[in-house]
């Protein structure tokens, strides 16, 4: 071919043939050739411009890091570390909770008072304070507390380097699985937003691995499911035993959640890699960042404002629509019973069979959009189904459902279970739509987990009646 | 503030504009590797608060943002953390494709001063494609504290751009980084960026393939470092250049499209 063609009518395809051609030409290591030249570059400039001084702080972090990442420590300092902070967040979050709930039910009882006294229609009334006032006020006792205890400790972990670290820790898990390293990172990021998760799977080369890692990101609790699996743990487990040990159990069980969802993100990236997407583990390499200092200032600001106000005025947003809803499937009755009663009673079959009821179930319907209200509309679908007439303390809840509802211990764990598994939020599903642009993905992704939740919830029933321990 | 202060070049060079991202007069692109602190630089810019966090990989999509230099508007590109600019996951593509065919006026390369080393790799390629280039040298308190000492001269000598010594937590240091964008902007601090060499072989043949580039892609910058892509069988390149889509992202980064940038930046924000 002609080297000195006419720019008018040259075709790309010209160029690259003239290129693969000038290649030959070229010696056969060329390309490692460029390569190393970089390499030996970069260090001579470094060696020139840099001068260590001494090594003490440098052997100090390597000494952490062989301490914290070894390979029988890492994962039990793992589950220490992850107790330490629950059990933290569960002790100091109990007395403000009940405070809050005091003070804002303590509102809407002097309020629907004053409305009623001054003659305002008792639907308005109703509507407003027992529904949508009652939805608001649910979600900020029951999850403003924890949050603003849990946030900022969280934060404290991402801050110092301790989240890659339990990626690295993971790693060797994930490769038996055939899923890509990287995924035990984007896991570690689903625990701060799943829909944050997904999207970091882009640092995933391969689509193979990049879809079991958005696939199963749901597998671990988010920010928003974290409060919704303290509180469970702290008012219905921890009721199970003594006072001394309960907050120890509250955390523990909260513990078993998180290394349950480890353990399904890797059964279901292991199923999938031999099924929907076979294929070989890819290598890679995983930097792991200096222990930094962290900076209080930003963490107030991340975990206060970027964590706490936004996921609290996001589950606002849903809580007095679904506030609204429950108040008035409570108060329209057709043949003798509420809607929402008539809805309960259609599901708690289905309820019984997975060891939770139908309430919950309703409760899980209305919350789709933003699954951290789940246990704010169960108390508001109790009341509003008149199950449950007065507005009691945490203490008090805790009693009336154990004691007036038939709640058992395998009721709060299995509603832990399908809390940690069933299918991710809508902006979680949205988000795995605009990350595959597939509506099958996007659907498997809402589909698979849901249908897990069930049979795994289903087992866990079914082992504990056939043992005769509920 | 009393007139005296506010003239102070101490205290009013820098205005932080946040979201405000019409009318810039120049952009500047953010690269280097993960973690070395570019979101930290890019919040201490704009008065942003991008999420920052320890650890690799926190950056996915480029996220943008303002501030007022001297007087001059600048438009800052955080582009995701790489390790090189030749491979082809997804987040190393936004970062190549923005030094590549975005055109900024010049680049910052953050560089993780405990680990200069690994870090000067991926400036070295920087410098491959373009010769504005300012290198920062960021975390150097860390550097301190682990008792190694940066002789940002030596490395500005050997790069042949700007090196400056950073702390982009405390801010220290950045008034004379921006100071050097905007000489390296002007032309009033020359660059002679470190370029690799070569046999005579390889450099006729990027000689002879640069320009058949420029006559296919008008417009195109960097023809030689495509060039260079192209004899090393880069299938992303070959690619580009087969469907049109060269062309296309020479067109699409273009930098008036400002509605696109305040949604990525936007969306930068969460």
């Amino acid at each position: 071919m002609e080297s000195n063609l006419q720019p008018a009518n040259l075709q790309p395809n010209d160029l690259l043939a003239r290129a693969e051609a000038l290649r030959r030409g070229l010696s056969a290591s060329f390309r490692d050739e460029t390569v190393r030249s970089i390499y030996t570059e970069a260090e001579r400039i470094a060696q020139r411009a840099v001068q260590a001084k001494d090594e003490r702080r440098w052997d100090l972090d390597q000494r952490i890091d062989r301490l914290i990442t070894s390979p029988y420590l890492g994962l039990p300092l793992m589950a220490l570390i992850l107790a330490v902070v629950f059990w933290l967040t569960i002790v100091a979050a109990n007395v403000p909770s009940q405070l809050i709930a005091k003070a804002l039910f303590w509102i809407e009882a002097q309020a629907s008072a004053l409305f009623t006294t001054i003659g305002v229609p008792w639907w308005i009334t109703g509507f407003i304070w027992h529904g949508v006032y009652r939805g608001l006020a649910w979600v900020v006792a029951v999850m403003l507390p924890p949050m603003t205890i849990f946030f900022p400790l969280f934060t404290i972990l991402e801050d110092l380097g301790y989240l890659p670290r339990v990626a690295f820790n993971l790693d060797f898990l994930f490769k038996k699985a055939g899923a890509h390293g990287k995924q035990s990172l984007t896991m570690t990021m689903g625990f701060g937003c799943n829909a944050a998760g997904v999207i970091a799977t882009r640092v995933i080369d391969s689509p193979r691995e990049r879809l079991i890692a958005i696939l199963t990101n749901n597998f671990v609790p988010c920010n928003g499911r974290f409060p919704t699996l303290i509180m469970l743990a702290t008012v219905f487990v921890a009721a199970a035993f003594p006072p001394a040990l309960a907050s120890l159990a509250a955390a523990g069980s909260v513990v078993g959640v998180v290394l349950i969802g480890i353990f399904f993100t890797l059964l279901v990236s292991w199923f999938l890699s031999r099924t929907l997407l076979k294929g070989e583990a890819s290598a890679f390499t995983l930097e792991l960042p200096p222990y930094r200092r962290p900076n209080i200032g930003r963490i107030l600001y991340t975990s206060l404002i970027d964590r706490t106000i936004f996921v609290l005025w996001r589950a606002l947003q849903t809580a007095a629509p679904a506030g609204a809803v429950i108040w008035i499937l409570g108060n329209i009755n057709v043949a003798g019973a509420s809607l929402a009663q008539h809805t309960a009673n259609f599901l708690n079959p289905l309820g019984l069979l997975i060891g939770l009821d139908g309430v919950i179930l309703l409760a899980y319907i209305i919350a789709i959009p933003a699954n951290e209200i789940v246990v704010p509309t169960m108390m508001m679908v109790y009341m509003g189904t008149g199950m449950m007439t007065d507005i009691p303390s945490l203490e008090g809840l805790r009693a009336l459902l154990v004691g007036g509802h038939a709640w058992t211990l395998l009721t709060a764990v299995n509603l832990m279970l399908f809390s940690l598994l069933h299918n991710p939020c809508a902006t979680t599903i949205l988000t795995i739509y605009k990350e595959t642009r597939s509506r099958k993905w996007a659907t498997i992704g809402a589909l698979m987990p849901l249908g897990l939740a069930f049979l795994v919830t289903f087992i866990t029933a079914s082992i504990a009646r056939l043992m005769g321990w509920v | 503030m009393s007139d005296a202060c506010e003239s102070c070049p101490a205290n009013a060079r820098l205005a932080q504009m946040g979201l405000k991202l019409e009318n810039f007069d120049r952009v500047v692109a953010l690269a280097g590797n993960p973690n070395t602190g570019k979101s930290t630089l890019f919040n201490a810019l704009t008065g942003l608060r991008q999420h920052t966090g320890n650890w690799p990989g926190k950056t996915v999509t480029r996220a943008e943002g303002g501030f007022e230099f001297n007087h001059i508007r600048y438009k800052l590109v955080d582009l995701p953390g790489t390790y090189s600019l030749l491979s082809a996951s997804q987040d190393e593509e936004v970062a190549r494709d923005f030094i590549l065919f975005g055109q900024p006026d010049c680049t910052i390369v953050v560089t993780d001063a405990t680990v200069l080393e690994r870090n000067l790799n991926l400036v070295l390629q920087v410098l491959e494609i373009t010769d504005r280039v300012v290198v920062a040298v960021n975390l150097m308190d860390e550097a301190r504290r682990k008792g190694l000492d940066v002789d940002v001269r030596s490395l500005a000598r050997d790069l042949g751009v700007p090196a400056i010594a950073v702390t982009a937590r405390t801010s220290e240091g950045i008034p004379t980084l921006l100071g050097a964008v905007e000489g390296v902007i002007s032309g009033d601090i020359p660059t002679k960026p470190h370029r690799v060499q070569g046999t005579p072989e390889f450099q006729r043949a990027v000689n002879e393939l640069a320009p058949m580039i420029e006559s296919l892609a008008p417009g195109v910058p960097n023809a030689r470092w495509l060039a260079i892509r192209l004899l090393d069988g880069d299938t992303r390149v070959q690619q580009a250049l087969l469907n049109g889509e060269l062309a296309d992202l020479v067109a699409r980064q273009g930098r008036a499209d400002t509605s696109f940038s305040r949604k990525i930046a936007l969306e930068g924000t969460q």
